[in-house]
């Protein structure tokens, strides 16, 4: 049964990408969820997972091809070899030899073709200095050997496009952002809401926290936030989804997009999957993770593509307060400002506290201000009870 | 050499050599020569003429056909505090001294706990070209550079010619020089350059980016031919005169494949198990990650080197293979 595997979608306004390297040869199998291609967008160069499992047939872009999405650009068998798990063989061992060292001398077998792309070594040494995928490289050698001049080649064009972002690449990030951002102001009719929210207690739960685990493990209060308003989204689902052919979608899953600046003047949002369901640990770690490959420029398809709600943080900017622009399709987004020291009344008391001013921008076509109003009282309430998030 | 020669002139490859055994003779009382056919004669390559009229018969002497007897008696003269210069008329006569070379003058400085060195210098014609058949063409340099205890020279250029000499006659270990029969007649200049000639370093002829052409002896100008050729195909050429054989100056070889990332080895010796085998491994071993393409030989056909003179050029390194092979490491002529 024959298969396909076509350029994806890795966000809203993506029209067309780039296949910079195939990450499989043909032969391959490959199960749902390996990363078989990298694709360039004007978000970055982006690790892109099949969905498929089978045997990659025939690859049918070569590398550097810019292609719209739906393009097919892989064939793949669909072995279904999941459910197939080949018997084992059964032990050859008859009561004679038991103990016996058994020696088989194999017919002279011709070994299999050598299936690795020829390089030189020092081209070789040169792609690892450079972070080039031997595999996405060209020879242009005798008999097609990649040597150091093809790298070098290849490390020029690279460093003009991923290492340091170009100027065109910048102008494209910023025409996209451009693009969203006139569209959301354009098309969605944004109220605003703000809460401003003690964080003392939150803050003492995770020093506490803190002070009992290790550096890696650490928790940042963008993790407690980003928990508080994926479990707002899940139960007030009219937050969380999208906004197209003039009605509204609400998503099944809270997948929550955090916003990352990468150098250049590029901004991103990707996803924490399922982030309503995953403990605090998690979703710090995935976090980490997702800053590390923003900045690296290697993203995951589904992270780009799949976020129903935004959270976005100057906080480390010493912003009091923020307000932020929708993402369309999406309906809502919330902005976090810094956590700061502020006179605050308990009991009749003044006293110091950690305050944090929390704003949200929802869509006035899905959701009015009393809903939103609950929205952000749920996530303010959250954060007073850190423990149970 | 006095500064009063250090200055350029023209002259062979047969005068630089005499040259230098005419200064060894003037400057050292103990140096004297010993061959067939050196005093009366001349020499057979005609080397050694006019120095039995200079020198006499005491320091210039005519042996019998014996190559075993005179070697063995050079080693004994250098043992016993004379510095004696042996001519091998051509390196397969030297087959007959091998037991005197191999198990005497390579062993007793180190069997006697260096208290015996051998500061015997042997001077030998090698190599093929002149249509002198299979028993007279033979390149053998690689076999003795196998040997530990020998230094093994092969001078190319008229300075090397006339210079290595001394450097050989100031080395306590026995040392043979690998005289080129092709490169008697050759021309060049001789200039002060040879009072530096060493025993220790290879010599870069002609500097390049794109390929190390490792070479030593006749070869040397075949390679220099071939470096022009490629440089008309905008390939530079780096072209490495190894000089001595043993012990190699693998720094200098290496260095320059590590720039060049590049080396087509080009011996007239015999490929397999020579001194181009010994070359690449050490390229392999200490500049494998430099290489951006695999080393190539450039050696003798292995067969026993013909007579007729068609045949006997097919069976010898040529300039035409050797840009062939720098050629064949580039993407040019796919």
């Amino acid at each position: 049964m024959a298969n396909e595997f076509r350029m994806p979608s890795l966000g809203p306004d993506m029209e067309a990408g780039t296949l910079v390297a195939w990450k499989v040869h043909p032969g391959d199998a490959v199960k749902r969820g390996d990363v078989v291609a990298l694709v360039e967008t004007d978000k970055g160069v982006i690790d892109v997972e099949i969905f498929a499992t089978g045997t990659i047939e025939k690859l049918l872009v070569e590398p550097g091809t810019h292609v719209p999405v739906g393009t097919v650009l892989a064939q793949l068998k669909n072995g279904e070899a999941s459910s197939e798990v080949p018997a084992p063989p059964a032990p050859a061992s008859s009561p004679e030899t038991v103990g016996a060292p058994q020696v088989t001398v194999h017919a002279a077998v011709q070994p299999p073709a050598a299936r690795h792309q020829r390089i030189s070594p020092a081209a070789r040494v040169r792609a690892h200095a450079l972070g080039l995928n031997v595999d996405s490289l060209r020879g242009t050698g005798p008999g097609g050997v990649i040597t150091l001049d093809d790298v070098s080649k290849a490390g020029r064009a690279n460093a003009k496009r991923a290492n340091s972002p170009s100027e065109d690449q910048v102008h494209d990030m910023r025409r996209i952002i451009a693009k969203a951002m006139t569209r959301s102001k354009h098309e969605i009719p944004h109220y605003y809401l703000s809460i401003e929210c003690c964080f003392s207690r939150a803050q003492g739960w995770l020093d506490q926290h803190n002070a009992a685990v290790a550096i890696e493990e650490r928790l940042l209060p963008s993790a407690l936030v980003l928990k508080a308003v994926a479990l707002a989204a899940r139960a007030m689902p009219e937050f969380n989804g999208f906004y197209k052919d003039e009605q509204f979608q609400a998503a099944a899953d809270v997948h929550a997009g955090m916003a990352i600046a990468m150098r250049g003047g590029r901004l991103v949002a990707p996803a924490i999957l399922n982030a309503d369901r995953k403990p605090l640990a998690v979703i710090m770690s995935e976090l980490r993770d997702l800053t590390t490959r923003v900045r690296s420029g290697h993203m995951r398809a589904a992270e780009l593509a799949l976020s129903t709600i935004t959270i976005t943080s100057l906080a480390e900017e010493g912003v009091d307060l923020l307000v932020p622009v929708i993402y369309p399709p999406q309906v809502a987004i919330v902005g976090c400002g810094s956590i700061v020291e502020r006179p605050w009344i308990v009991d009749g008391l003044v006293q110091p506290a950690r305050v944090m001013t929390i704003t949200l921008a929802a869509d006035h076509r899905v959701t009015d201000g009393r809903a939103g109003a609950r929205f952000l009282r749920h996530v303010h309430d959250s954060l007073q009870s850190p423990e149970k998030l | 050499m006095s500064a009063a020669e250090a200055i350029t002139r023209r002259t062979t490859y047969r005068d630089a050599v005499r040259d230098g055994l005419r200064q060894a003779l003037l400057r050292d009382p103990r140096v004297f020569l010993m061959g067939e056919d050196i005093g009366r004669y001349g020499g057979c390559f005609a080397v050694t003429k006019g120095l039995l009229e200079e020198f006499g018969e005491a320091r210039i002497r005519d042996t019998p056909l014996s190559e075993s007897a005179f070697v063995g008696a050079g080693i004994g003269a250098a043992l016993g505090g004379l510095r004696p210069i042996v001519e091998i008329m051509t390196v397969n006569f030297s087959l007959l001294a091998l037991d005197q070379i191999l198990n005497t003058a390579a062993t007793l400085c180190h069997m006697s706990g260096g208290q015996f060195p051998v500061p015997l210098v042997i001077r030998m014609a090698t190599g093929a070209g002149r249509q002198v058949a299979a028993q007279h063409s033979h390149s053998l340099e690689g076999w003795y550079s196998h040997i530990p205890g020998l230094r093994i020279a092969a001078p190319a250029t008229i300075d090397d010619a006339a210079g290595m000499l001394a450097a050989a006659l100031a080395c306590r270990d026995p040392v043979i020089i690998f005289e080129h029969m092709n490169l008697y007649n050759s021309q060049g200049e001789l200039t002060a350059a040879a009072a530096s000639a060493d025993l220790e370093h290879a010599a870069i002829r002609r500097p390049g980016r794109d390929v190390s052409l490792i070479t030593y002896g006749a070869s040397l100008f075949k390679c220099l031919t071939a470096a022009d050729q490629l440089a008309m195909h905008g390939i530079e050429a780096e072209v490495i005169d190894l000089r001595v054989l043993r012990p190699l100056d693998a720094k200098t070889v290496i260095e320059s494949v590590q720039r060049t990332r590049r080396a087509v080895i080009v011996d007239e010796g015999w490929r397999s198990v020579g001194i181009a085998a010994e070359i690449s491994a050490r390229v392999m071993e200490q500049a494998f990650y430099d290489l951006d393409a695999p080393v190539q030989r450039v050696c003798s056909v292995e067969v026993p080197v013909p007579y007729a003179k068609h045949m006997e050029e097919a069976a010898l390194p040529q300039v035409a293979q050797i840009v062939a092979a720098v050629a064949s490491m580039f993407n040019h002529g796919q």
